[in-house]
């Protein structure tokens, strides 16, 4: 093994202690989408958010969510 | 903690159902550990209650015989025995409820951030695992499908109804986040092994953390109805093969590497190396 691997996800939101992560995951979402609008698409700090929520969120919503954000139904805090 | 290991290797571990089965799974994580102690203690005091109420039960009906007894004793109140059958049962909740609310409120802690993340998303009757830790862009997930192998394809030694073509692969001794949802009705995702059964309800991500201590497959299966095929649907479709120095050195090197080749072999290929090894 020549670099220790690290495992890494999400970490345990303090918002969100119930088992429902319904809202973490969207928070999350929101919480990247809006730190691309303000810091732009190549800000590399957005990353993280990116990370979160895709380690949170199934497949299926993500790809619901980006289609409803490029029609401008999307029903979230953008 | 294990001082001999090796000795556990030729101790098969009941980590699937077994027919005419009366008691648990064997433990695998802390929390099943947990559940099956306070079953532990509950079933003493149930089995102190049981005794005394039958044997004042019997004693009594088998006293109250008009030739044995013909002038049976009309008893209005006495005080002192009310007063012991009252407290005695009172104090009897207080000695199961400490052990009781001590696992509840332990299970719900979080006492660490998870390591891993893996989303358990049922489907009638199939369940689909994603993992998605290491992405770089939404569409790049590890995502399979784990069906029940059929009974027609099962090979010797495999279990019917509890074997699946896919896997779930977990590292041992890691905390675990499962998130648990599905894509149309209610599913329930049961490990009984790993004390875990979670509700997947549509629209609703339900999180869980285990922390499995030992490398093993386990089953489970389907645990609320979902129609015609979910007494056929495994729940985990297998927690399969928890390799932790393995997956540590397999896993991830870097970025470009987001996929285990272990993970895919191990997810793909355990169908064909038959049942639990």
């Amino acid at each position: 093994m020549a670099d220790e691997i690290v495992l890494k996800t999400a970490p345990a939101d303090f918002r969100f202690p119930t088992t429902n992560q319904t809202r973490h995951c969207f928070t999350r979402y929101i919480e990247f989408h809006r730190c691309l609008a303000a810091k732009g698409e190549e800000s590399n700090e957005c990353a993280r958010f990116a990370k979160y929520y895709r380690s949170l969120c199934p497949g299926e919503w993500i790809e619901k969510w980006n289609e409803q954000r490029e029609n401008g139904t999307f029903p979230g805090p953008l | 903690m294990i001082v001999r290991e090796w000795l556990f290797l030729t101790i098969a571990a009941c980590d699937a159902a077994e027919p005419w089965q009366l008691g648990f799974q064997d433990a695998a994580t802390p929390m099943m550990q947990g559940i099956i102690d306070l079953h532990h203690d509950i079933f003493f005091f149930l089995i102190l209650i049981l005794v005394f109420v039958l044997r004042i039960l019997v004693r009594a009906l088998w006293h109250f015989h008009y030739q044995k007894n013909p002038i049976p004793q009309r008893i209005v109140h006495g005080t002192t025995i009310e007063i012991l059958r009252t407290i005695f049962p009172s104090i009897i909740p207080m000695f199961i409820a400490i052990p009781s609310f001590a696992l509840l409120y332990s299970m719900d802690e979080v006492v660490v951030d998870p390591a891993i993340t893996i989303k358990a998303i049922g489907h009638q009757w199939y369940r689909t695992y994603e993992y998605s830790d290491y992405n770089s862009s939404d569409e790049q997930s590890l995502t399979f499908d784990s069906y029940t192998i059929p009974e027609d394809d099962l090979e010797l030694g495999q279990s019917r109804l509890l074997e699946v073509d896919n896997r779930v692969v977990v590292p041992a001794k890691t905390h675990l986040r499962i998130i648990v949802t599905s894509a149309d009705v209610l599913h329930s995702w049961a490990v009984p092994s790993s004390g875990v059964k979670c509700d997947a309800v549509p629209g609703r991500l339900n999180q869980i953390s285990i922390s499995v201590q030992r490398e093993g497959v386990y089953y489970g299966q389907c645990s609320e109805i979902c129609g015609t095929n979910h007494a056929f649907t495994r729940a985990p479709g297998n927690i399969g093969r928890l390799l932790s120095p393995l997956w540590l050195s397999r896993t991830t090197r870097g970025a470009t590497h987001p996929r285990s080749k272990l993970l895919q072999r191990a997810a793909g290929a355990v169908g064909s190396q038959g049942a639990r090894q």
